[in-house]
């Protein structure tokens, strides 16, 4: 049913997706899909890495960690923009298209009021894209 | 880049250091086991998730608070320290500051003519990030965009009738303002003296200063890796000591110069905004209204800083860039259109003529002059300087250094000519060749609008300009926030959006306390003052480019 899946991973909360990680990687393996790991950095150094090209060799490193675990095919883009923080949804919405992802899996928080002032990405995501999006609440792991 | 992790990517030259890739193409980064928010407080409360430089953040929010309760509180104490500062500073320094703003501009301009400009901002192969009209629309709007409105109109007329006074003495010492040796009662060359000595003021000099700044920035972190804060500028000279102490104190010297000199901007444009809406349309010129438009200038801007620096400040700077644009050529095509032609060869002309004497830092006769105006002038753009320069160096990625200088020195301070000789000399024709007084009669933040008044469709024009200065403070506030949000997060660009939000809220709500409580030409005073720290930190960003530079390699 699925053939790609796009994963949005921020490196310096590995923490934070694990949830969706499990998630997309028991999905691939279920719909046999290539997974598809998508990472936005800024251009100037952040704590994850000192240049854009190092974030894409440290993205790159993951995948293939990631897809010792699942045993699917894997891919990775990083995406640079010089504002990260505010263009997160557009750049996502845009790679959708541009890697051809029929589904993305990606984290999200329980709703909560501040999301009137700062919408969440999953649900700004969800409603601008022709793809299946699968949102991950961080709490469904823990209450296992 | 498929399963293979040694991808082409991967196999750029690696000019790096230890295994990290250059940036796109070769550069040369700088060596150090800093992690960019090493030192950062990361947490979620009350479902807000903040990321912050614990001590730059902390301490900075403190001196900012202390500094408001103290001028509210004390102002009458307060005021005579701040401004016996001062003028320690612009009178006993003045030459520290005039020779050192001469080697800014000198730096500058010899770095475009030497290999060194060949140098890309990010790496040999980096892309830029923003169009040439958006980014020199940035460059303008964050630079001195709502200066030139103000002062447009009432510097040149100012120097023009303190020239046309001519000098005056009182035991030995000039006691008038004139520039350099004045032009008694010889009209046009008081035109000639007074546009060129605000020329010299919104020109080659302020630009230098920003270049200085933003340039060292821009190659600090984009080339060499280091975090986009002020205290990176500093790494060739105290080397791993600039993650301790000597770098908090860069960084919050920086947030204090930032957020006092934005919100004293933010407070003094409310109030002129203000007149400028009560001697357009009757509204009162109250208190209650300058809160009112403080508070809208900054809920607009925080609509902008929660779109980002693409879609925000881009949007609405190249907005002002096409109203600026209309105004501009409006003045040029009503006013004395043929006298703005020919003036504007004549005033760039004298401006080269007279910039040698205006910018001596030794032996100055026109003390009042060289230190009330330039000086002052100087300390003000220094001051300014964090803040503009962080600005210009975030959205500069992919340019080259020859590009970087001319666009941010020698286009914008043409441009500058051009406003300059548009709107100072309509004025002054209207006073000299029309008999019109109405101008040099008016209060400062007025004479702009008196000076339309002369010209037609009054209504539109007064409220396009209205327009403009609120928009130009919309995008200061709002690219001021993106600055200081990243100073205090120690450098990181992708800090928790509600940061910015809270910097925002903090500039408006500090405008409005000063404004109600007064004060705020005292706390201006205390901002120029940082220009002195600053002009030493900017000495030191000289040394830290022509070192960077001498390093990076060049196409």
């Amino acid at each position: 049913m699925f053939k790609k899946i796009m994963v949005p991973v921020d490196l310096a909360h590995i923490e934070l997706i694990e949830p969706s990680l499990k998630a997309s990687a028991d999905l691939a393996r279920h719909y046999d899909a290539e997974v598809c790991y998508v990472g936005v950095t800024a251009t100037t150094p952040g704590s994850v890495a000192r240049t854009p090209e190092e974030y894409a060799q440290k993205l790159e490193a993951f995948a293939q960690k990631r897809a010792k675990v699942h045993g699917q095919p894997v891919s990775t883009r990083t995406i640079t923009t010089p504002d990260p923080i505010a263009d997160l949804d557009n750049v996502l919405i845009e790679a959708i298209d541009d890697v051809g992802a029929d589904l993305v899996v990606m984290p999200t928080h329980p709703p909560r009021h501040l999301d009137a002032v700062v919408p969440a990405h999953g649900g700004k995501v969800a409603s601008h894209t022709t793809a299946s999006v699968f949102l991950v609440r961080l709490a469904a792991e823990t209450k296992k | 880049m498929a399963n293979d992790p040694k991808n082409a990517q991967a196999q750029e030259p690696t000019a790096g250091s230890e295994g990290i890739p250059a940036p796109e193409g070769p550069a040369n980064l700088i060596d150090t086991d800093y992690v960019i928010g090493q030192d950062n407080i990361a947490t979620t409360k009350l479902g807000v998730s903040l990321d912050l430089h614990g001590k730059v953040f902390t301490v900075s929010s403190l001196v900012i608070l202390f500094f408001v309760i103290i001028t509210l509180a004390l102002q009458n104490q307060v005021e005579p320290i701040f401004n016996a500062m001062f003028s320690f500073l612009t009178g006993n320094l003045a030459w520290f500051f005039l020779l050192a703003a001469n080697i800014f501009v000198v730096l500058s301009i010899v770095l475009i003519f030497t290999p060194l400009a060949k140098v890309r901002i990010g790496g040999m192969h980096a892309t830029p990030d923003f169009s040439y009209l958006g980014w020199f629309s940035m460059l303008f709007a964050a630079g001195m965009g709502i200066g030139l409105m103000f002062y447009g109109v009432s510097e040149p007329i100012t120097h023009f009738d303190t020239a046309l006074g001519g000098v005056a003495s009182e035991n030995g010492a000039r006691t008038d303002w004139a520039p350099l040796g004045a032009a008694a009662g010889d009209q046009e060359g008081a035109i000639s003296l007074g546009m060129a000595a605000t020329i010299f003021h919104w020109g080659l000099h302020p630009w230098g200063i920003y270049a200085v700044v933003a340039l060292a920035l821009a190659l600090f972190s984009y080339n060499k890796g280091l975090p986009l804060t002020m205290r990176s500028i500093f790494y060739p000279i105290l080397g791993e000591r600039v993650w301790g102490w000597p770098g908090h104190v860069i960084d919050i010297l920086a947030v204090f110069a930032t957020l006092f000199g934005l919100a004293t901007s933010l407070g003094l444009g409310a109030t002129q905004a203000t007149a400028g809406l009560s001697y357009l349309f009757g509204t009162p010129n109250t208190n209650v209204t300058m809160v009112l438009l403080i508070m809208g200038i900054t809920a607009v801007a925080l609509g902008s800083v929660v779109l980002g620096v693409e879609k925000g400040v881009q949007r609405l700077s190249q907005l002002n860039m096409v109203l600026a644009g209309l105004l501009l050529f409006f003045v040029i095509a009503v006013g004395p259109t043929l006298m703005i032609v020919t003036g504007f060869f004549e005033n760039l002309l004298s401006y080269a003529v007279n910039l040698p004497a205006l910018s001596n830092p030794f032996g100055r006769e026109d003390a009042n002059f060289s230190q009330g105006w330039t000086a002052f002038y100087w300390a003000w753009w220094i001051a300014w300087s964090p803040f503009v320069g962080m600005f210009i160096a975030r959205v500069s990625r992919g340019r080259t250094v020859r590009e970087f200088l001319v666009a941010v020195l020698l286009v914008p301070s043409i441009v500058s000519v051009l406003w300059m000789t548009s709107f100072g000399g309509t004025a002054i024709d209207q006073a000299v060749n029309q008999g019109f007084e109405g101008v040099r009669e008016a209060a400062l933040e007025l004479q702009l609008f008196v000076m339309l008044g002369q010209l037609p469709w009054t209504a539109i024009t007064s409220f396009v300009a209205i327009v403009l200065v609120m928009v130009f403070f919309i995008t200061s506030s709002d690219s001021g926030s993106l600055v200081i949000d990243s100073i205090t997060a120690g450098g990181k660009v992708d800090a928790p959006k509600p940061q910015r939000i809270f910097w925002a809220i903090i500039e408006g709500a500090v405008a409005i306390a000063l404004l109600l409580g007064g004060g705020l030409t005292a706390l201006q005073t205390a901002v120029i003052t940082t220009g002195l720290p600053f002009t030493l930190v900017l000495l030191a960003a000289c040394y830290a480019i022509v070192k960077g530079l001498m390093s990076e390699p060049r196409t």
